[in-house]
């Protein structure tokens, strides 16, 4: 448990050296704001509309085929912990399990997922 | 156990003194003394970061035939000072359509997700921040932060050069993280533990002898997660004038600027722990603690140098060729070399150690050849259908 404060103390530093230096610019910067200064950066041409907008569904279906494989190898990290104590039939199993994602990985590709279109 | 086998120890338990001398309940003298350590750490990693900046800026201008900054100091080497000064009296701009609280926020995130990541970082045998048992995961964990970091700056910009290099970079990395954490098995495999002094430790023989084809891997994954070339789909300076961080000025630039670089050598340092034996040398580890922190830096630095070389020497890669890339090719390759690698260690168990590391790396070779050649006969395939297409082309001209 006593590790984990320490983590926490990581966290915590980590942010203010950051949060640290951006104020310190800020003070020492000037602070002379116009609205044409701020205006979006779009290479000198005035934007047109909003950029908040739908985007492509591909970068949905990526995000959904990682979830899958992210989640099933955590569930492999401990096996891998555990392998050299188990013996031949816990690294069958395993590799059954792989051979699970990996089937998932191949209906995706069959199904056009992987595509960029 | 002196104070050059075990400095952090001997300063701890001098500090330790002093603080409950002044009559201060252990709990909160231990927890002042690790926050005094991680600050030192910190301090450190900046300083380290600001002369990064300027091994950065030579190596490129050694790449491109340049000299490079040469002008203020020796050899240039107050440069990123210079730098410092000019990106701290820079005005501090918000773009007026912007989330502010969001895009205020992401620069720290992003330099945070990286100085967190030292905390597992062995630098001695026993100078460790936190030998944390699950060392390997907490990686990929803090890893995701920064990702998290770059869509929170790429959204809340409102700028469509931000959006859509926030888009690409979270695509790549969220792919390229697959093939990593199957290569991070790999290593927790050979030394048991996933805590990273483990893995030092288990490592008489280099991790990158038995399993040359994972530390590539790992490598490639690594480069991708990182957003450097050829993988820099994010910052496509051609087209994108600066990705994600393209509305950002001033010291929030220099957080995103400052963090990429740390990042590069963070996982220089991360690729010599896994497959490269951390701060092990032949036992100069022994010697000295300082000796070590000598040996991992040193490591850590070859590492950088190799993620610079790629980065100079390499063209930027189409999006959609990266991510089928990853998709169809590393992958499949990933997984099927943990299958092998998986598979080998329990056949190869209780053999002598010369057979048990020549099996692992014959496999990994082997493995390796059919992989590039079935990419081989692929792209044969792929260049025949565009040649064959190309031909049709100039026989419909001809009979014109």
């Amino acid at each position: 448990m006593s590790q984990w404060i320490y983590i926490g103390l990581f966290f915590i530093v980590g942010l203010i050296i950051p949060v640290g230096a951006i104020t310190f610019a800020w003070i020492l910067g000037p602070k002379k704001a116009n609205p044409i200064k701020q205006t979006t950066y779009e290479c000198g041409i005035e934007t047109v509309g909003d950029s908040w907008i739908q985007f492509k569904a591909q970068y949905y279906i990526f995000a959904l085929v990682f979830l899958v494989f992210d989640v099933e190898t955590v569930f492999l990290f401990p096996w891998a912990v555990k392998l050299g104590s188990l013996g031949l039939f816990a690294v069958i199993e395993g590799i059954v399990f792989i051979l699970i994602l990996i089937v998932g990985l191949v209906y995706t590709w069959r199904k056009g997922m992987l595509e960029w279109v | 156990m002196g104070f050059w086998n075990d400095p952090l120890k001997v300063a701890a338990d001098w500090l330790m003194g002093i603080f409950t001398g002044w009559g201060m309940p252990d709990v909160a003298a231990q927890i002042l003394i690790g926050f005094l350590g991680i600050f030192i750490l910190i301090s450190l990693l900046m300083l380290l970061d600001i002369f990064l900046v300027w091994v950065e800026r030579k190596v490129v201008s050694r790449f491109q035939d340049r000299i490079g900054p040469n002008r203020v100091g020796p050899f240039g080497l107050i440069q990123p000072f210079a730098d410092i000064i000019k990106l701290i009296i820079k005005e501090d701009t918000t773009p007026g359509g912007a989330d502010k609280v969001v895009y205020n926020i992401a620069p720290m995130l992003s330099m945070m997700s990286v100085l967190i990541l030292w905390a597992v970082v062995p630098l001695a045998p026993r100078i460790i921040g936190v030998d944390l048992n699950i060392g390997a995961l907490y990686i990929i964990a803090a890893g995701a932060i920064g990702t998290l970091s770059i869509i929170m700056a790429g959204w809340s910009s409102n700028n469509k050069f931000a959006l859509i290099g926030a888009f690409r970079q979270v695509a790549v990395m969220v792919a390229f993280e697959i093939p990593m954490l199957a290569t991070l098995l790999i290593p927790t495999i050979f030394a048991g533990s996933m805590g990273l002094n483990a893995i030092i430790e288990k490592q008489s023989t280099w991790f990158v002898f038995l399993a040359p084809l994972g530390a590539l891997i790992f490598l490639i994954a690594a480069i991708a997660e990182l957003g450097r070339a050829p993988f820099d789909m994010a910052e496509g300076e051609s087209e994108l004038v600066a990705g994600y961080n393209t509305e950002y000025s001033g010291m929030k630039f220099g957080m995103f600027y400052a963090g990429e670089l740390l990042h590069a050598f963070t996982f220089g340092g991360f690729w010599s722990i896994l497959f490269f034996g951390g701060y092990r040398f032949f036992g100069l580890e022994q010697v000295s603690a300082f000796l070590a922190i000598a040996v991992i830096i040193f490591k850590a630095f070859i590492g950088y140098w190799i993620i610079m070389w790629v980065k100079y020497t390499l063209m930027r890669i189409r999006i959609d060729h990266m991510l089928g890339f990853n998709w169809k090719f590393l992958t499949p390759l990933a997984f099927t070399l943990l299958m092998v690698t998986a598979l080998m260690n329990a056949l190869l168990a209780g053999t002598p150690t010369l057979v048990y590391v020549l099996g692992m790396f014959l496999s990994n070779i082997v493995l390796g050849w059919i992989a590039l050649e079935i990419a081989r006969s692929y792209s044969r395939k792929e260049r025949e259908k565009v040649e064959g297409m190309k031909k049709v082309a100039t026989t419909s001209q001809s009979t014109l």
